[in-house]
């Protein structure tokens, strides 16, 4: 039987998300945010603007911060992805997750876990950084409660707590 | 109206010589695509043109920056995290790592590729200004061969560049002059991250005994194409910086421009704007050279 025309576009593509290896069959020009989020179930990363202005979808590619809503699937062929599914350990939450949550990090919670991502990529690379250097890090996550001193507050927290360690 | 992916077809060929075979076999019909953050975005929006795209993201070939006695030759697919992290663009050519680091976020800046800025053409792009100072050269591939076009020369209107269908950049190439004069870079726009210029300058000058022997002017967001203020340059090329010329500089400056009013600006304050960022570097030159 020939698949449906509409499938004719669709490909096997296998990545590995927070260290599993998954294979999804999708169209070449899914977004991964859309994978993640309908094939995968992993309805953690949020979708905001869906175009690249407010880093609710951000996640990791092999160690790298990007917007998932801005990546074709193919592309994420072979790559290495982590979600905010993939922060906590055996159900105990992430430092930067424990921040959050005792720091008032969090309203809304759309923007959440992608700012969580971005300190994250920034604290692997700057374990300690001053507050410039986590405004520049989460400046491309936007909060539209506007809660931007404690989601800093919890990040300069997470790292005081060597959250990077 | 939103797209629907199976109307698109993606391919990843993984190599610069598949690539330029597929773009040979059907000129115009296939769209590169690297980091996606323009391409993507239109996708999204419905209002990609094109159904065919062949991805060029992490072309070995187009991910280097290769290191020679007189230029660097910069991989078209080089990211802005690439451009802010490699030893000899920061050091040689910081109007270009300084404007990576205003480009988008840093996810954004993951992603985005200079040679995709170029190709994208937008008179509003952060790093253009800096290629024209720097007078880069780029190298344009097809599987016809290679040609080496001055960028100067690239960008013939609004988004309408000299590549061909069947072309893709692959290196840009920067003279490696520049170590000794004043660079100046500024971008104003309504947020540093993720806002797009109201104006941008990038600016290169040198002093000769207290005269400006060189001195280079562009800027973005204030005409149709990134612009190299060539006639502000003339004014300044050869005098002696006081109150006066910074006045002339300005004047002059604020008049070459051809901004547009829309969303983020309007003529009249892109002119004034234009022209204070020119008078901030005349003066800035001036007293480098006094603190020398």
């Amino acid at each position: 039987m020939t698949p449906p025309e509409k499938d004719r576009n669709k490909c096997e593509i296998a990545l590995t998300v927070n260290g599993q290896a998954v294979t999804v069959r999708t169209y070449a020009m899914e977004r991964l945010l859309d994978v993640l989020r309908h094939e995968l179930g992993l309805t953690g990363t949020k979708e905001g603007c869906g175009e690249g202005e407010c880093g609710s979808c951000s996640i990791l590619m092999d160690g790298r911060l990007v917007n998932s809503c801005l990546i074709p699937a193919l592309q994420a062929k072979g790559a290495d992805v982590v979600t905010i599914e993939g922060l906590a350990v055996d159900g105990r939450l992430h430092a930067l997750q424990q921040a959050f949550l005792e720091c008032g990090g969090a309203q809304c919670g759309i923007c959440t876990p992608g700012m969580i991502l971005a300190a994250f990529h920034l604290m692997c690379e700057k374990p300690h950084p001053t507050l410039d250097e986590i405004r520049e890090g989460l400046s491309g996550n936007l909060c539209r409660c506007t809660g931007y001193t404690q989601i800093l507050g919890a990040v300069a927290e997470a790292a005081r707590r060597g959250a990077a360690t | 109206m939103r797209a629907h992916p199976a109307d698109y077809e993606l391919v990843a060929p993984g190599n610069l010589s598949a690539v330029l075979a597929l773009l040979a076999s059907e000129p115009g019909a296939w769209l590169p695509i690297a980091g996606g953050t323009d391409v993507m975005v239109q996708f999204s929006a419905g209002k990609l043109p094109a159904r065919k795209l062949v991805s060029v993201w992490n072309l070995p070939e187009l991910r280097r920056i290769e290191i020679l006695p007189d230029e660097i030759r910069i991989g078209a697919g080089c990211t802005y995290t690439d451009l802010r992290r490699h030893e000899v663009v920061r050091r040689e050519f910081s109007l270009l790592s300084s404007a990576a680091s205003w480009t988008g976020g840093i996810a954004n800046q993951n992603r985005g590729t200079i040679g995709g800025n170029i190709v994208n053409a937008s008179p509003a792009a952060d790093s253009l200004p800096a290629l024209l100072v720097y007078e880069a050269e780029l190298i344009l591939v097809s599987a016809r061969g290679e040609r080496r076009v001055p960028y100067n020369s690239f960008h013939l209107d609004y988004r309408k560049t000299r590549l061909a269908q069947d072309e893709l950049i692959r290196a840009i190439c920067l003279k490696r002059w520049f170590s000794e004069y004043h660079a100046h870079a500024r971008k104003v726009g309504a947020r540093n991250a993720q806002a797009i210029a109201k104006v941008c300058l990038a600016a290169l000058g040198r002093l000769a005994d207290g005269v400006i022997e060189d001195v280079r002017l562009a800027m973005g967001s204030v005409a149709p194409v990134p612009l190299r203020l060539t006639g502000t340059e003339r004014v300044l090329k050869g005098k002696r910086i006081d109150a006066s010329l910074v006045q002339l500089a300005r004047k002059t400056a604020a008049a070459e421009i051809r901004p547009i009013d829309d969303i983020r600006s309007t003529a009249r304050y892109r002119a004034a704007v234009a022209g204070n960022l020119v008078a901030e570097f005349v003066e800035q030159l001036g007293a480098a050279e006094t603190n020398k």
